[in-house]
């Protein structure tokens, strides 16, 4: 996706540009998959940086500026209203700040004076500056909150929607997502992430941007400090001018004949389980769009050592709770169930067993979420017409992120500068993550070094 | 070309760039900025437009030169007029 957002820029600058996509699906790690006549978003729980019309300076808006994409065709439609829920406390919010901050006043009062100047503080910071601080959000938010609780309850859905680091994560990188859940929000098109990349495809061909499908790159040939040829999986070669690459850091470096000895391959992936139901959740007393939990104390985002996942965390989705507006309704009702897994453990196992243990890990996952959310008034699985499950392989093998690590290498390069004169990096290992993210991300790295 | 003509392309573009801007009532002596919601992106697209549309470019130094629409018109109109 950010890849696609590059190029709508290059283009409308009047250069010419070749989109090479490996798979037979654009969007990367936004894309999505049809199943049994069912079309299944990748990874889209929802799309973060949600604001409205009118203001200007909001991420979201900076975009459909500068891809010059008429707002109306991403279909965004609003969260209904998610949730923090740890066993001690539980805090509402919405895509209105004020929402949180009176949950906070209420649950924490004595806290609520050090997260005013948490979110003045977000407010204030440049966090998309294309330079490396070097800071840590952990330090600063101990100095700032006392109640370790609260800390991780706003750690929680930060780390999960975009810490490529464990337990703790780059400061400007927590006020990026800090702004993008707490202060703008959620949103989801009806159709799901398509509806965004075919916003995005239309726009590049209306452009004249060229796009070839199903056509990896197998290498980068180099040479004084260059990329002189790319080479595709069918063997021929394109000479090369300006390449941004959106396979990711150590991906990239791999194409290019750079193999490091301590490579920061990301630690973290995610097993996903995906329900359909014949009816939506809310009619069986599901009604938040997003729940992020930790059932255990203190809360840890960390690769479960020693297990293939670790169920004592997680986020639950339910896409049928945005406001679609009152004609409109998903067909089905669906909940998607994220927590945190082990790729070594998923990549060691044999093909039965890992057919047996996607079948346990889905049912212990259901169990996690009827524990986790409010008590249902009729037996969810009595409802359940369709399901799927992915794993850190599954995300492996159609992102192309090694170890199926879902936010990246866990180092960042953030100016998108490789040691290479003619080769940045954009997408996640650029270090902009969510959708706006890789879209910020394409457009920030290609108005840089391409479109001037 | 006269400067006013000059200034009438650069509003041109603040508009195909912008569209939610309201581009009818710009003063010339204030600087975009103060008046528009303007950001380094959207100048970045006006530089690209003036060479796209007119062959103009105007080098990363220069861009304070765009700041208001007086400036616009005096940096720009030597341009369009040695173009030709």
């Amino acid at each position: 996706m950010s890849g696609l957002a590059a190029a709508i820029r290059v283009a409308l600058s009047g250069k010419s540009v070749l989109v090479l996509e490996k798979h037979e699906a654009p969007g990367g790690l936004n894309s999505f998959y049809r199943q049994e006549g069912r079309v299944f978003d990748v990874g889209l729980h929802a799309l973060t940086n949600y604001s409205e019309k009118g203001e200007k300076r909001a991420p979201l808006n900076k975009i459909f500026r500068q891809l010059r994409i008429p707002r109306e065709t991403f279909d965004l439609n609003p969260q209904v209203g998610s949730r923090i829920s740890f066993p001690e406390a539980s805090l509402a919010f919405t895509n209105d700040p004020a929402v949180l901050e009176n949950e906070i006043a209420t649950h924490f009062p004595k806290c609520l004076e050090g997260y005013r100047e948490v979110v003045e503080f977000v407010v204030n910071r440049d966090a998309t500056a294309l330079d490396d601080r070097g800071e840590m959000a952990g330090p600063f938010l101990s100095e700032k909150i006392e109640d370790p609780l609260l800390r991780e309850m706003i750690l929680c859905p930060i780390l999960y929607y975009g810490s490529a680091t464990e337990d703790d994560l780059d400061l400007d990188q927590f006020v990026i997502l800090f702004r993008a859940l707490f202060l703008e929000g959620f949103a989801r098109p009806i159709d799901g992430v398509r509806t965004i990349i075919r916003a995005l495809l239309k726009k590049l061909k209306e452009v004249g941007g060229e796009r070839r499908m199903r056509c990896g790159v197998s290498r980068m040939l180099t040479h004084d400090g260059k990329v002189q040829e790319v080479e595709l999986d069918d063997g021929s070669t394109i000479r090369a001018g300006q390449i941004l690459s959106s396979a990711g850091l150590v991906e990239t470096n791999r194409l290019c004949g750079i193999e490091e000895k301590s490579e920061p391959v990301g630690r973290l992936s995610f097993v996903e389980t995906i329900s359909i139901f014949k009816e939506n959740p809310g009619s069986f007393g599901w009604n938040d769009t997003i729940t992020f939990f930790s059932t255990r104390r203190p809360f840890r985002y960390r690769r479960p050592e020693n297990e293939l996942v670790d169920p004592h965390s997680g986020v639950i989705c339910i896409p049928n709770h945005y406001q679609y507006g009152s004609e409109r309704t998903l067909k089905e009702g669906i909940v998607r169930l994220t927590a945190l897994a082990n790729y070594d453990q998923w990549k060691a196992l044999s093909q039965n067993a890992y057919q047996e243990e996607k079948e346990r890990w889905f049912q212990t996952l259901q169990k996690v979420a009827l524990n986790v959310l409010p008590a249902p008034t009729t037996d969810p699985k009595s409802l359940l017409v369709g399901r799927d499950m992915f794993t850190p392989l599954t995300v492996e093998k159609f992102t192309s992120h090694l170890g199926g690590a879902v936010y990246g290498a866990s180092r960042k390069a953030k100016d998108g500068r490789t040691g290479f004169e003619n080769l940045y990096l954009c997408g996640t290992d650029q270090g902009f993550l969510g959708i706006v993210g890789a879209m910020l991300s394409g457009i920030s790295i290609a108005n840089r070094y391409v479109v001037p | 070309m006269t400067k006013e003509e000059v200034q009438k392309i650069v509003i041109d573009i603040i508009e195909e760039i912008a569209p939610d801007e309201d581009v009818s009532d710009i003063k010339p002596e204030v600087r975009l900025r103060d008046q528009l919601d303007l950001d380094s992106m959207d100048f970045l697209d006006i530089v690209m437009e003036l060479r796209k549309q007119h062959g103009i470019e105007v080098p990363e130094e220069d861009y304070p030169k765009l700041a208001s629409l007086e400036s616009c018109g005096e940096y720009l109109t030597p341009k369009f007029n040695e173009k030709g």
